[in-house]
């Protein structure tokens, strides 16, 4: 039987590993995405968790509603990224500027 | 036994895989990482009891999610080594802001609120227990709006990104519905006096 904080844990270093890589990857929009994912994935161990441990499918369903949100994001970020490239040939963040005036 | 001997598999190549996600070079093998890393999640979910929950994580974030970024890579062409460029310089920045989280989760995680005596393993469902089924009475009963909203947002987000990377081409034809559905037979036709 595994306990509920080795589950807690396991989600802490995935949320961990996951803002770290928004921090080195800061230039490379696609992996930022990869690096939220990776986020989504530890919040949605932790509900699953808790809906297993606290015997209430309520932490199931709402892992379905975060799977929606970030499934929706990703293909909404994504087709941003693709229009952003035909304009400028290039997916630097440090050349994403152009709305600070 | 052997379930805590599968956690430490799933756990474990899940969190390699993570890493391997954040460090690759490649942005492909950055994306392979994370399939890994999804397939890996999936088993935890299984062995929380939460079967439904691992096959759409297999089926949509495998099938179709990471298949959009496999596309989304190969489409573009980007030099990526270039955009590693710098990369360790904010490591200390965000080694410290990732490293302050994790001890804080893990110290919440391991305060014992959350031990065996606090809340008891209640053990696996019995296997004529049919998760899937569980999960549809819920979500069309007490989780109805939410369901809906759900809905709706994958219906913009489907629009949303047809829209953003639709491109119509200046010098090819179209046809002009509603001109086609107005026209009246003497637009088209007259008679000449000879």
């Amino acid at each position: 039987m595994v306990p509920l904080s080795y589950y807690l844990a396991v989600a802490a270093c995935l949320f961990a590993v996951g803002v770290i890589g928004l921090f080195l990857n800061r230039k490379n929009v696609i992996v930022i995405l990869m690096c939220i994912e990776l986020i989504l994935l530890a919040v949605n161990v932790n509900l699953a968790a808790f809906s297993h441990f606290l015997q209430d499918l309520g932490g199931q369903i709402f892992v379905f509603f975060v799977l929606t949100v970030a499934a929706s994001e990703v293909a909404v970020g994504l087709a941003i990224l693709v229009a952003y490239y035909r304009n400028r040939r290039s997916i630097n963040v440090d050349d994403i500027n152009t709305l600070q005036g | 036994m052997l379930e805590l001997g599968f956690f430490y598999l799933f756990a474990g190549l899940a969190v390699v895989s993570a890493l391997g996600v954040v460090l690759s070079r490649n942005t492909i093998h950055a994306v392979m990482f994370l399939i890994f890393c999804f397939f890996n999640a999936a088993g935890l979910f299984f062995l929380l009891d939460a079967e439904f929950i691992g096959i759409i994580l297999i089926l949509i974030y495998v099938g179709a999610v990471m298949v959009l970024f496999m596309f989304v890579v190969m489409m573009l062409e980007v030099n990526f080594a270039k955009l590693r460029e710098g990369m360790l310089q904010y490591l200390p920045l965000g080694g410290i802001i990732a490293l302050v989280l994790f001890i804080e989760i893990i110290a919440a995680a391991g305060s014992g609120v959350f031990s065996p005596e606090g809340i008891p393993d209640p053990g696996h469902a019995a296997q004529q227990v049919n998760n899937t089924v569980e999960i549809g009475k819920m979500l069309y009963t007490k989780y109805l709006l939410g369901f809906e909203i759900a809905a709706l947002i994958l219906l913009v987000a489907l629009v949303g990104a047809i829209v953003l990377t639709l491109r119509t081409r200046k010098d090819a034809k179209y046809q002009n519905i509603s001109r086609q559905v107005n026209v009246r037979p003497e637009d088209r036709m007259y008679k000449v006096k000879m």
